[in-house]
């Protein structure tokens, strides 16, 4: 099984490094160092938002509200320090965290307690998060000119030439696989998603682990909220619109099966470094927006399709020796 | 959501009437229909509405839209408003033919309806008023980069989807008048969706593609705040000028780093405002809307109609830092 995942994350890099050799082809200048973090500094967000997401499928759940999330931290982050534009990035930081994990909270209680279908629960919240947003902002701007610099500079800030966004998301990389394959929690994801039942006969809580991911989900949607809106200088009620979509694409791209139990923190990485490639190099190569549509959909598909051979095989293997037996 | 809105309306006409029966005893009601609510771009034209009716005297202004850019909302705001038997609706419409039926049966009641910034199908409205001529925004938005460029240089245009009916005549149009700016090369079109993380995306692969870009010019409000932010990131202030179409609150900052010179949006104040006096005038039987009609609009002159019943307010407004701090607070 090791051994499956670890080739499937190793064809993964293969195909971003075929995919930046076919880029480099036709636009040398996209392979510089400099362009590279560039480009790693731009898909930050979808890497953090993908790892929160991985949790969440891993437990057999879907978080359809994170870009909500991300827009609602993002405001009152962003109206927090127009109301009081002193208040140190370390205590934004923790706000937008907090929240977000309050938002996310919402979400695991209401799969936890309620039992509600996780795919309908968040495509509620999600609404009514971007709902709140209008409320709470009137529907309007908060725009550059109205935050303070130290807010704007700080995900710009540059430490040994990389972005602090880019250190960021490296942060929440390394901090994930830590919790994934060293906590109890990280092991009881994969346990409460691969069988719920085998999860509960070993006295795993599966309601209680679902709601740890989305608040893990939500947390990260906070943070990145602060950052997106800092990086981009305004905040407004449909900043990041369908980019939930987006990041459940990476995790799938990632080969975290959407039946739960299976993936890793490095195939989230990978599969939002490969739709970051994608996204950044097609405006450079002079391709069609019409093309750059198919491309994006065509590589999701693919890597769905992939998914679904591997885990076919599977299931066959243990009907074999189930024949064998009897 | 259409009962809580029908009630929202509703609270709102009657806190206008309670507030206007004490002034006087029949005004005429002309009701403001937005795209949604709570957009700076309509609040200022609510702001403008305002000023016609105080112009005006006799005129009670009706507020009102859904808090979603959809037809859907529209059409129950409409009816709303017809049971309510205002006098005119003049509407800013989220399609051109959905809302038809609904503003038909507006008219057959005999209630005046016009279309402003965004319009209607011919058959569903008496006249509308557009706030610029495509042709004129697409030789403002050309002019706007070439003011700056005496020596001739490169631009691409930064666009929102690939379908934006607006954006799309108004590049045709630009490209019309490309003979009048010698010297000056479009060498791109790209879209940004109208979102502000592709389109910063897409700004930086137009500086990373053509090192030699002079200005970028994006003709829409998220677009070109993200153009902004993409040039100033990549340190290219005072190399490459952004400027299009964008309201002056969201591009203050633009204009404070230098990122952006100048950039050019309507006045939604005057466009508020002339709607109002149409809408007036034809409620009151002071005009007619037929091809070829004049129709006075107070201080912004007269609107003459073409063909279609349609008419120009002006040319686009310039804002740049001369200005900038006078209007980024309206709208």
């Amino acid at each position: 099984m090791t051994a499956l995942l670890k080739s499937r994350e190793a064809i993964l890099l293969a195909a971003i490094l075929a995919l930046l050799a076919l880029i480099a082809a036709r636009f040398p200048g996209f392979v510089a160092p400099s362009n590279l973090v560039r480009v790693f500094t731009d898909t930050s967000p979808l890497i953090i938002l993908a790892l929160g997401q991985m949790c969440v499928i891993l437990t057999r759940c879907i978080d359809l509200s994170v870009a909500a999330n991300l827009a609602l931290t993002g405001m009152v982050v962003a109206m927090l320090n127009t109301a009081a534009p002193d208040l140190p990035v370390a205590a934004t930081l923790a706000v937008a965290l907090a929240l977000g994990a309050v938002l996310g909270a919402i979400n695991g209680v209401l799969v936890w307690k309620l039992d509600i279908p996780p795919i309908v629960v968040t495509l509620g919240t999600m609404t009514i998060f971007r709902g709140l947003i209008f409320l709470l902002s009137n529907g309007k701007w908060i725009n550059a000119h109205e935050m303070s610099a130290s807010f704007t500079g700080f995900p710009r800030a540059e430490i040994l030439g990389v972005p602090m966004l880019a250190w960021i998301a490296i942060a929440a990389v390394l901090l994930l696989a830590v919790v994934i394959a060293r906590t109890p929690l990280g092991r009881a994801f994969y346990a409460v998603g691969g069988n719920p039942h085998a999860a509960v006969y070993t006295g795993l809580n599966v309601g209680r682990t679902q709601f740890f991911a989305f608040m893990i989900s939500g947390a990260l949607a906070g943070l990145t909220g602060y950052l997106w809106v800092a990086r981009y200088s305004v905040a407004y009620v449909d900043i990041a619109g369908g980019f939930e979509l987006e990041v459940v694409a990476a995790c799938v791209i990632g080969g975290i099966s959407i039946m739960g139990g299976i993936g890793s923190v490095g195939g989230a990485l990978l599969g939002a470094l490969f739709l970051g490639v994608v996204k950044n190099a097609l405006p450079v190569v002079d391709i069609s927006p019409f093309w750059q549509l198919a491309i994006s959909g065509s590589a999701i598909i693919i890597a769905v399709a992939f998914n679904a051979q591997s885990s076919r095989g599977r299931g066959r293997v243990i009907l074999r020796r189930a024949e064998h037996r009897t | 959501m259409g009962v809580f809105k029908r009630l929202m309306t509703g609270a709102a006409v009657a806190a206008a009437m309670a507030g206007g029966a004490q002034a006087q005893d029949d005004p005429v009601r002309i009701a403001l229909v937005v795209k949604a609510l709570g957009i700076g771009f309509f609040e200022a034209a609510h702001k403008g509405a305002e000023e016609a009716a105080e112009e005006l005297g006799n005129v009670e202004i009706i507020y009102t839209g859904p808090t979603d850019t959809t037809a859907e909302g529209q059409i129950e705001v409409i009816n709303s408003l017809i049971a309510q038997r205002v006098d005119a609706i003049a509407v800013s419409a989220n399609d051109t033919d959905a809302l038809v039926p609904a503003l038909k049966k507006a008219m057959d009641r005999g209630i005046t309806v016009i279309s402003w910034d965004s319009g209607v199908a011919p058959e569903g409205r008496q006249l509308h008023l557009n706030p610029s001529s495509s042709p004129l925004i697409g030789n403002m938005i050309i002019k706007l980069a070439a003011d700056h460029l005496p020596d001739g240089g490169e631009v691409a245009v930064l666009s929102a989807t690939t379908t934006s009916t607006n954006q799309n005549v108004w590049i045709e149009e630009m490209n019309k008048v490309m003979g009048d700016y010698p010297g000056i090369e479009v060498v791109a079109t790209v879209y940004g969706d109208d979102l502000a993380d592709k389109s910063y995306r897409e700004a930086t692969g137009l500086m990373q593609t053509y090192p030699d870009l002079d200005a970028i010019i994006a003709p829409t409000s998220v677009g070109i705040v993200a153009a902004a932010q993409a040039v100033v990131d990549a340190g290219k202030v005072g190399e490459v000028n952004v400027t299009g179409l964008g309201l002056p609150s969201e591009m203050a900052g633009a204009i404070e780093s230098g990122a952006s010179k100048s950039f050019a949006i309507w006045n939604p104040i005057d466009l508020g405002y002339s709607a109002t006096m149409l809408a007036y005038n034809l409620a009151t039987g002071e005009a007619e809307a037929a091809p070829g009609a004049e129709i006075p609009m107070g201080r912004m002159g007269t609107l003459t109609l073409d063909d279609n019943t349609e008419g120009a307010m002006a040319d686009p407004f310039v804002y740049d830092a001369s200005n900038i701090d006078e209007f980024k607070s309206i709208f």
